[in-house]
């Protein structure tokens, strides 16, 4: 009997198609914005996520100053060359530790020119950010004790100021010192934060210090611990090892800070699960108001067909067969607006996917999630609708014009 | 409150007794029907008539137990159908009553062959037997090669048939028709007429409602209403 009535339904549908589209258009945006916000949100988790993956396995993340609000931290101390031998020297389970110091630039090559960023620091820069090289060299003991201008660029600046040249070899000016391309990066794409990182240049940290920055600071810190190293152990002692050579003795506060990469991985991600949750809570609400978009034309729908009901009523159909046929058709509408709109909303995910550069997910945990909810919508505003259809005195129903 | 199968033989299959019907209360009321008695056998042909208000429809609706009286007794094949409640009529209804109406009511935008469908649709009758007999009645109102076409491709005469054909798919014992031919011109009317008499031949009890003596004619017995009662009621010559 349900499969007579579903096929009942479906004739009344066909027989007012438009009509019925424009009914289900409701369910359709708000399932088509369920599905788009959680598919991007969800695609956007990931691409953070695997993104603070690529920072480099184990990386703990050393600067100046205190996060968070009201703390200042350009007054604190800057870190310097013995603080990165002290660590290197004296910190167990600790993989490489990188230097970093960082200026916005020009580089200058021919009439090409281009604002890059200046990265002062050493080989084990490369190993804390999991950074191959897709030509050339990386800097040689004598350089970096030297400090001499050689440089490794990363894709993108190779790309505009070289285009399909060879850059090893050359020299590029750099605001007013001359560097020697001796290496070419891998292309890694964008961060997380949306800016280019191949859109960089490295120079050993003492040419930094020495020629661009005019004095011996090191800004940042970046500490790859062993693989099989507990990170919050290698923080401690990170933070034992900074007191102890900044002076800081009893319970004064750290001017320092120590963050471990996975920790802000894991609250960004938290981040924006929530946002990707609140936006389909947003979503939800919509599709609820698809709804009583669906009521209100069953109503009117209901009223339309009074004549057509009393003869049915009159040709044998029971109060509960009236009642299943309105409430199937209801439902069968709002599972077309939920398909359509999941199609609609998986397109739009996948165009702005693409457009964000984030991952495309399908999750079929919320498409199932989606198609219920149409459905139930169905059941909910259809109901009352359908027992109105199922209440109507025949005579009276007949007789309507 | 299971009507289906209760059947005395020796009862009338129709039975008025003093039934009277009210609409509205107090000073505005409408007595419609009043202490009317009437007796209709199984296998009659009878028609209905009388001027405007005089209570035709009221009486077809109680006889097809979408109404009931006000007081007096309505039984049907001896069962009180004033006791049953609103799923017991419409189980009465399905199992032995057919229905034309004068606007012929089919649904629209639905085949022919899909409006006769639907009374056994309703009764869980399986689709291929329900089109099997779904054809044999089109084909017995005489519009079999029209089986595919919707009411707006069919005349009102066509029309009509195809709502015959769906009040007798069913097998219903009586067929209740009111103004079958209302809105029908008089050639039409008469063939409409002829189907009727053919189908009381085979042995379906038909009450009619009609405005003209000569329809009314091609019955073998007409009531005549008045004011809600019964004025007169006269066995005809064609007894064929
Ligand atoms: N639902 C109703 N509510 C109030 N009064 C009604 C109702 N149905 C019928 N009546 C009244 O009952 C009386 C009988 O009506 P009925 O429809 O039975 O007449 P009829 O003989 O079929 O007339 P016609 O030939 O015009 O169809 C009329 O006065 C009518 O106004
Ligand atoms: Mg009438």
């Amino acid at each position: 009997m349900l499969l007579e009535a579903v096929k009942l339904a479906l004739a009344s549908i066909r027989r007012n198609a438009l009509r019925s589209f424009l009914t289900v258009l409701g369910v359709v945006i708000g399932v088509g914005a369920v599905i788009a916000m959680v598919t991007i949100g969800n695609g956007t988790t990931a691409k953070v996520t695997a993104d603070l993956a690529k920072l480099g396995s184990n990386l703990l993340f050393v600067a100046p100053g205190q996060f968070g609000p009201g703390r200042a931290s350009s007054d604190a101390k800057p870190f310097n060359a013995r603080d990165v031998e002290a660590m290197r020297s004296q910190l167990p389970d600790v993989r490489a530790v990188a230097p970093v110091a960082q200026r916005s630039v020009t580089a200058i090559l021919g009439n090409e020119s281009r604002l890059t960023v200046l990265t002062g620091t050493d080989d084990d820069f490369l190993i804390t950010q999991d950074w191959g090289l897709a030509a050339g060299r990386s800097f040689l003991e004598g350089e970096l004790r030297a400090g001499r201008a050689a440089c490794i660029i990363g894709q993108t600046v190779r790309d505009k100021l070289f285009g399909h040249d060879d850059p090893l070899g050359t020299s590029l000016r750099v605001n007013n010192i001359s560097c020697e391309v001796i290496g070419v990066l891998q292309a890694k794409g964008q961060s997380s934060f949306g800016t280019d990182q191949d859109d960089t240049i490295l120079i050993p940290i003492r040419a930094f210090q020495r020629r661009i920055a005019g004095n011996s600071d090191i800004s940042r810190i970046y500490v790859s611990a062993e693989d099989k190293a507990d990170t919050a152990k290698v923080q401690a002692n990170i933070e034992r090892l900074l007191r102890e050579r900044r002076g800081i003795v009893g319970d004064k506060e750290d001017d320092f800070s120590v963050r471990d990469m996975k920790q802000v991985v894991q609250t960004m991600a938290g981040t924006t699960a929530v946002l990707t949750g609140l936006l389909g809570a947003v979503a939800a609400v919509s599709l609820l108001v698809g709804g009583i978009g669906i009521m209100n034309i069953m109503l009117v729908s209901v009223t339309e067909r009074t004549r057509e009901i009393g003869i049915r009523l009159a040709i044998g159909a029971l109060e509960g067969q009236v009642l299943t046929q309105f409430l199937v058709e209801a439902v069968v509408l709002s599972l077309f607006g939920g398909v359509i709109g999941i199609l609609l909303g998986l397109g739009l995910a996948g165009l702005a996917a693409r457009g964000l550069g984030v991952p495309f997910l399908i999750d079929p945990a919320i498409i199932l999630t989606a198609f219920g909810f149409a459905a139930l919508v169905g059941v909910i505003f259809g109901y009352f609708p359908a027992r109105r259809a199922a209440m109507l005195d025949p005579i009276e129903a007949l007789r309507h014009e | 409150m299971k009507p289906v199968g209760i059947e005395r033989p020796e009862a009338a299959l129709i039975a008025f007794d003093g039934v009277s019907k009210v609409f509205g209360l107090g000073a505005s009321s409408v007595r419609a029907l009043d202490h009317v008695d009437l007796r209709i056998d199984q296998g009659e042909f009878v028609a209905i008539m009388g001027p405007s208000g005089s209570g035709k429809s009221t009486a077809m609706n109680i006889i097809g137990c979408l109404d009931v009286p006000t007081s007096g007794r309505y039984l049907f094949k001896g069962l009180d159908v004033g006791s049953l409640d609103r799923r017991g009529r419409a189980l009465l209804r399905r199992r032995f009553l057919g229905f034309v109406f004068q606007g012929f009511n089919l649904i629209g935008r639905t085949s022919a062959l899909e409006n006769v469908e639907l009374p056994l649709t309703y009764r869980g009758i399986p689709a291929d037997e329900r089109r099997k007999r779904s054809l044999l009645a089109l084909d017995r109102v005489g519009l079999k090669e029209r089986a595919s076409h919707a009411p707006s491709e069919l005349s009102g005469g066509q029309q009509q048939r195809v709502a015959i054909a769906r009040a007798i798919v069913s097998e219903p014992s009586v067929l209740l028709a009111d103004e079958p031919t209302g809105n029908l011109d008089t050639r039409t009317s008469r063939e409409i007429m002829d189907l009727l008499s053919d189908l009381n031949r085979q042995s379906i009890t038909v009450v009619m409602v009609t405005h003209e003596p000569d329809m009314a004619a091609c019955a073998r017995r007409i009531i005549r209403f008045v004011d809600g009662h019964i004025e007169s009621d006269n066995r005809t010559m064609e007894t064929a």
